[in-house]
């Protein structure tokens, strides 16, 4: 690590506390920290309102009354879904959050009718969603400076968080913060596989704070995928009944998507051997009238394609979700959302949501629910520590950036679109992902490591190319943990399948925690092990109701 | 991946410069914008949602830019429809944009038992057991 330097023209940031991201966990947490008075600037390297997979899309969030049997009931429901790897705490605390703080968006979100003459509160579409988050939060007293990408951490000498320095792309100038706490909210990986909204989600969040010296945990369960036309990523709202059918027009013999995860195994394996097309022609009455006016982006694709979605029959694959539905995350280690860095906190998808799913995607608006409620508690967490050990917004600061920022070796020039290629061919591949085993798992580990070494020791990136360089470095860190872990956990687990390890580990209820840059460790979380609920080990493969926050 | 600026449409105010969450525009000395970097472009129609004058048109492939007719576009109706859908041009008439979205869980839910009840009845064969997924 280096000294932090000052450049010329650099932009100069001082706040009490920095949110990272500009999604609905960085939003909720900017909110959250501004409503205790402190000063709050949030970062983002796209658009508040556009940045992230909840602007494209309409997430439901788990919806339970306040009734103690009725919440009780719907957490012992999901936990049983967690393969003994979430906390009914931490699911409690999400289902409380949710009910008492969604309706407090109503000056800025048009709430319209549950159809049953109350207020629907707990599914918000997207555009308006991340629109009212963003109002809300500038009238919070946030600056919210969009297209300020982070490209690293900056620490104290004692290992604690002082900042974060990035690049203003529309600017074309570095910031540097200061802050007193830093809430890391960029968001999940999708490895680029095209999936809606998640472009931008390249495991930033996960490489800045590895580098600060946090640890991550759940990695493993990193194989979510949903289906959508072969040329365009959409909600999935209009693909639950769907048919299948062969290139030669033969129908599949596909499992419905009730049947769990049979139903997604058995599409790639028909598209592992061809081309494979949906027909809609099923899809319920009412949804072929309204979907428009549910959610006008989905039968966009098709009309400007001149196809009619529920008539014709369209190409379909699978989009890697990576740790977006997946549930692996920066591993926290309180109630209040910090990582293992002090003054460093992490929210949404850039923190392992295994607290509240486990080793399941979250069978849907639990997702949504805990963006929420580890945003609102990492940002309010965030303001008390500066409450109470102030900013310390003078002295000397290190800089924790590694690859791209500052190579151990000569200088090469880079192929970002190159390396990118290398990430998505270990981590996108049905055969690969879905079915894990060890040779293949190491063949990855293999191809990924030569790749991060040629990147740690070669690459620099300057001005504007910084932010692809360590968008780069990021996919392809977090492919490495996501593959460490896949290799460590030797059973099949929730998501995790591994092909060569059928069936639960007796002692596998443990979180899987993994960390490390140039060398990679993992083991398993020894704390939760003695907390760990020891009533039963869920294992029953219930099998997933269709995701709501997905669709 | 946006394929076209209508130059005639576009008022320069920047408006889908900032909103593009993945820096796909630049905007010039005049303030017009440029697709300057289209291979970032994940054809999410954000910058058409934000485009007051409904200058721009998103083309359908995520995957690869495609050449349009412009003159086509124009003529499509697609132009600004999807602002619309969203509710997002103004004083429209018609029901409040959100109206239905509560039935967003209820019709995935329809769906998944559509398809369910599908299959048991193909796979019942000939012992006619088809309504065992109610």
């Amino acid at each position: 690590m280096i000294e932090a330097q000052t450049t010329p023209n650099q932009i100069d940031i001082e706040s009490d506390v920095l949110i990272v991201g500009g999604g609905m966990a960085a939003a909720w947490a900017a909110v959250s920290a501004a409503r205790t008075g402190a000063n709050v600037v949030m970062v983002d390297k796209g658009f508040v309102g556009t940045s992230g997979v909840t602007a494209t899309g309409g997430p439901n969030h788990w919806w339970v009354p306040p009734d103690p049997s009725l919440r009780a009931e719907a957490i012992e429901r999901r936990w049983q879904l967690s393969f003994g790897l979430a906390e009914r705490e931490w699911m409690a605390r999400i289902l409380d959050a949710t009910w008492t703080t969604l309706p407090q968006l109503a000056a800025y979100y048009p709430f319209a009718t549950d159809g049953k003459g109350g207020t629907y509160y707990s599914g918000l579409r997207g555009p308006e969603y991340m629109r009212a988050l963003r109002h809300c939060a500038r009238d919070a007293g946030v600056r919210i400076l969009d297209h300020h990408p982070a490209l690293e951490l900056l620490l104290h000498h004692d290992g604690s968080i002082a900042g974060a320095a990035g690049y203003a792309r529309l600017l074309r100038r570095p910031w540097v913060a200061r802050a007193g706490a830093v809430v890391l909210a960029t968001g999940g990986c999708a490895f680029r596989s095209g999936l809606i909204g998640s472009h931008n989600n390249t495991g930033d969040g996960y490489l800045m704070a590895a580098e600060a010296g946090a640890e991550l945990s759940g990695m493993e369960f990193s194989t979510a995928y949903s289906l959508s036309p072969a040329w365009n990523s959409t909600r999935t709202l209009p693909y639950p009944s769907a048919r299948f059918f062969d290139d030669a027009g033969n129908e599949l013999d596909i499992p419905p998507p009730m049947a769990g995860p049979s139903h997604q195994d058995a599409l790639a394996r028909a598209m592992l051997a061809g081309p494979v097309h949906a027909d809609l022609g099923d899809a319920p009455a009412v949804l072929k009238k309204i979907l428009r006016r549910i959610q006008p982006a989905s039968p966009t694709p098709f009309e400007r394609r001149g196809l009619s979605i529920f008539e014709d029959r369209f190409e379909v694959k699978l989009y890697g979700e990576g740790t977006i539905r997946g549930t692996g995350g920066l591993r926290i280690v309180d109630e209040e959302c910090q990582t293992t860095v002090r003054g460093l906190y992490a929210a949404g998808d850039t923190a392992t949501r295994e607290l509240v799913a486990g080793a399941t995607s979250g069978g849907g608006a639990q997702n949504s629910a805990w963006a929420l409620t580890s945003g609102l508690r990492a940002g309010a967490a965030a303001a008390a520590r500066v409450r109470r050990n102030g900013c310390r917004v003078d002295g000397m600061v290190r800089a924790a950036g590694t690859v791209a920022l500052r190579p151990t070796a000569s200088v090469q020039s880079g192929d970002d679109a190159a390396a990118i290629s290398t990430v998505q061919a270990q981590m996108l591949p049905y055969d690969k992902v879905l079915w894990r085993q060890r040779l293949s798992l190491e063949a990855s580990q293999r191809a990924l490591d030569a790749l991060w070494r040629t990147l740690a020791a070669h690459r620099r990136a300057e001005g504007l190319e910084q932010v692809g360089a360590r968008e780069t470095a990021a996919l392809t860190a977090t492919a490495r943990w996501c593959t460490a872990a896949a290799l460590a956990r030797t059973e099949s687990r929730g998501m995790h399948v591994r092909s060569d390890a059928p069936g639960l580990a007796l002692d596998g209820a443990r979180r899987l925690l993994v960390g490390g840059l140039e060398h990679l460790w993992t083991r398993y979380d020894q704390r939760q092990d003695s907390r760990r609920d020891t009533r039963r080990d869920s294992g029953a493969g219930v099998p997933e109701a269709p995701s709501q926050s997905a669709a | 991946m946006i394929a076209h600026i209508f130059a005639d449409l576009c008022t320069g105010c920047g408006a889908c410069v900032a909103a593009c969450p993945t820096h796909v525009l630049d905007a010039a000395p005049n303030g017009m914008p440029r697709i300057a970097r289209v291979d970032q472009c994940q054809t999410c129609f954000m910058c058409e949602l934000y485009c007051d004058a409904d200058a721009l048109y998103v083309a359908p492939d995520q995957r690869a830019c495609e050449p349009v007719d412009p003159a086509a576009i124009r003529a499509s109706g697609h132009l600004g429809r999807l602002r619309r859908d969203y509710g997002w041009s103004g004083n429209q008439q018609g029901p409040a944009p959100l109206a239905e979205f509560w039935q967003l869980g209820p019709l995935l839910r329809e769906g998944a038992q559509i398809a369910a009840r599908r299959y048991a009845a193909r796979n019942a064969g000939d012992d006619g057991e088809s309504d065992s997924v109610s």
